[in-house]
């Protein structure tokens, strides 16, 4: 029977590494994504077969409660939501990794599994509480802004030094409990402090890089309870977030620890006077510039979300298309709140994935563009990153709208991005600013059309 | 012998390669469901919380298993849940 289930386990991670494989193109992604379930069935199954097992109920009880609970969410989360849901999922994640690693230690456990359950609370108590502020501050049930305070490195370094002084004296007395749950409060308060500092901007890193310790969590789960599913399973998902982490960094031109340790976007007031003058465009006179167009971009952005103006952005590319334009997306990779997120909303209003380009592939084609439409987007599409070097965000990679020969910015007001960082797109001879609620702006442009 | 230890090490470190070379491969475009994705995969700690909840010990240890199985369960079915969701939404122009 022992035998059966490691196989099933080995057929099982097969599985993962295939729906993976498939996850590769968004024409086979689908099934991909079954086939990783099914995996998992079969590894559930399978794991349910261990002779070690005397009692079904707290199991039984166990999975229906989350399954439960598991279904409500995937069901009812709306698209504008997803990244809350995934920092909430990477916190269960870690926190279940947590409590595995806690139940794994029993009297008499060598040292090599000590360590490893030391690693598996510390990463999951992180990943659990790191997450939950990442939830609140995405879904703004605390302020989204960086908290710093003088001071905060001294106690992260005493927290550390704490954390690491607990994990060594549970290896040498596991059976003094006092320094397991010294380790497993640390380590929840650790991850409380790794997330204060950070930005609502920044946390398309700081999801991803949740992510991928929710599966080093896993991993670490793994070594203690001995079981090769749950190393090979958390390695896949640790290697997937360290590179969107990393594909996120590259694109906003910044090191990890820059986006970790900076506490950017806290207050740093730029005082560049850029030249020029703000010119507004109602939206009949934009209509009659769109009518025209044959060429045009639109770049949506985390604003887009948040006015939930995905559906109605879909609706005006289809009246642009058939007036005979050719309308395409540019999407810049840290549009939004999480790796991705743009295209899920274009998804969800029905876009094709094959409109919407990325920014390498749409920068060389602005120049041909007669209209390129900012729509909630800011920093991602800001020239001062090619032409200040002294602008914070100068180096970052942005999608070149002022390069097209007109520009429209639909925005709510004049206020500047996350980082107080002005944006001399706007004082552009070639930019005329829509004001007011994108989906409203939007609605209106639409009426021009019928 | 060699130590059940290194050959679990020995695993780690194969997937952690094998990872980066499948990850490699996903668009941009698809991002945000391999997270979810990612998500549901991470829910394997079910695995492990099982032969921990059925014990039937009633002791800490049993509790602490349940409740993770509870956790993991919530990731493993919302997680797959939700990537079918949003990767039924994605589709080519003119189908």
């Amino acid at each position: 029977m022992d035998n059966l289930i490691q196989y099933s386990y080995v057929v099982a991670a097969a599985l993962f590494i295939f729906g993976l494989k498939q996850l590769g193109s968004p024409a086979t992604a689908r099934r991909g994504n079954m086939v990783s379930a099914l995996g998992m069935l079969l590894a559930v199954i399978a794991a349910l077969l261990d002779q070690g097992i005397v009692e079904f109920q707290w199991i039984a009880l166990g999975i229906a409660i989350g399954a439960v609970i598991g279904a409500a969410a995937a069901r009812l989360v709306q698209m504008t939501a997803m990244p809350e849901m995934v920092a909430l999922f990477n916190g269960f994640g870690g926190m279940a990794s947590l409590l595995v690693g806690w139940a794994a230690l029993v009297p008499g456990s060598a040292t090599f599994t000590l360590v490893t359950i030391v690693l598996s609370i510390l990463i999951g108590g992180v990943t659990f509480t790191g997450s939950m502020i990442a939830y609140g501050k995405l879904s703004e049930r605390i302020g989204s802004g960086a908290v710093l305070f003088s001071g905060q490195q001294v106690v992260n370094s005493l927290i550390v030094l704490g954390i690491l002084a607990g994990a060594v004296m549970f290896c040498l007395q596991p059976e003094n409990h006092t320094w397991l749950y010294l380790v497993v409060i640390l380590s929840l308060v650790f991850g409380v402090m790794v997330v204060i500092p950070i930005g609502g901007a920044d946390m398309p890193v700081v999801i991803s890089l949740l992510n991928s310790y929710s599966g080093l969590a896993a991993c670490a789960a793994g070594f203690a309870v001995n079981n090769n599913i749950l190393i090979v399973a958390g390695a896949l998902v640790g290697a997937s977030g360290i590179i969107l982490t990393q594909i996120m960094c590259k694109a906003m031109n910044r090191s990890l620890a820059n986006v970790l340790f900076s506490g950017f976007g806290s207050g740093k007031v730029e005082t560049t006077v850029v030249e020029g003058e703000i010119k507004p465009i109602v939206a009949e006179d934009a209509y009659y510039i769109l009518e025209a167009a044959t060429n045009i971009a639109i770049i949506p952005g985390y604003g887009m979300a948040v006015a939930q103006a995905q559906h109605v952005v879909k609706e005006l590319a289809q009246l642009l298309e058939k007036n005979g334009a050719e309308v395409s997306f540019g999407i810049h990779p840290v549009a939004g709140r999480m790796p991705g997120h743009m295209n899920v909303l274009l998804a969800e209003a029905d876009v094709p994935y094959d409109q919407l380009l990325e920014m390498d592939d749409i920068n060389p084609r602005m120049e041909n563009m007669d209209v390129a439409i900012v729509i909630g987007a800011n920093d991602v599409v800001n020239p001062a990153a090619r032409e200040i070097e002294s602008s914070p965000i100068y180096g970052m990679p942005v999608i070149n709208v002022d390069k097209a020969r007109t520009v429209f910015v639909l925005k709510r007001s004049m206020a500047s991005g996350f980082a107080g960082i002005e944006n001399p797109l706007f004082y552009k001879d070639n930019t005329r600013m829509l004001f007011g609620d994108a989906k409203e702006s939007i609605g209106n442009l639409i009426r021009e059309f019928s | 012998m060699i130590p059940a230890e290194v050959f679990l090490t020995f695993i780690l470190m194969l997937s952690i390669f094998l990872g980066f070379e499948l990850i490699n491969k996903v668009p941009a475009t698809l991002h945000t469901p391999l997270m979810s994705g990612a998500n549901a995969i991470s829910g394997i700690t079910l695995v492990g919380a099982i032969s921990l909840a059925g014990t039937g010990s009633q002791d800490l240890s049993n509790w602490l298993g349940a409740a993770a199985v509870a956790l993991a369960t919530i990731n493993v079915v919302g997680g797959y849940m939700v990537t079918d969701r949003m990767l039924a939404m994605f589709k080519k122009k003119g189908s």
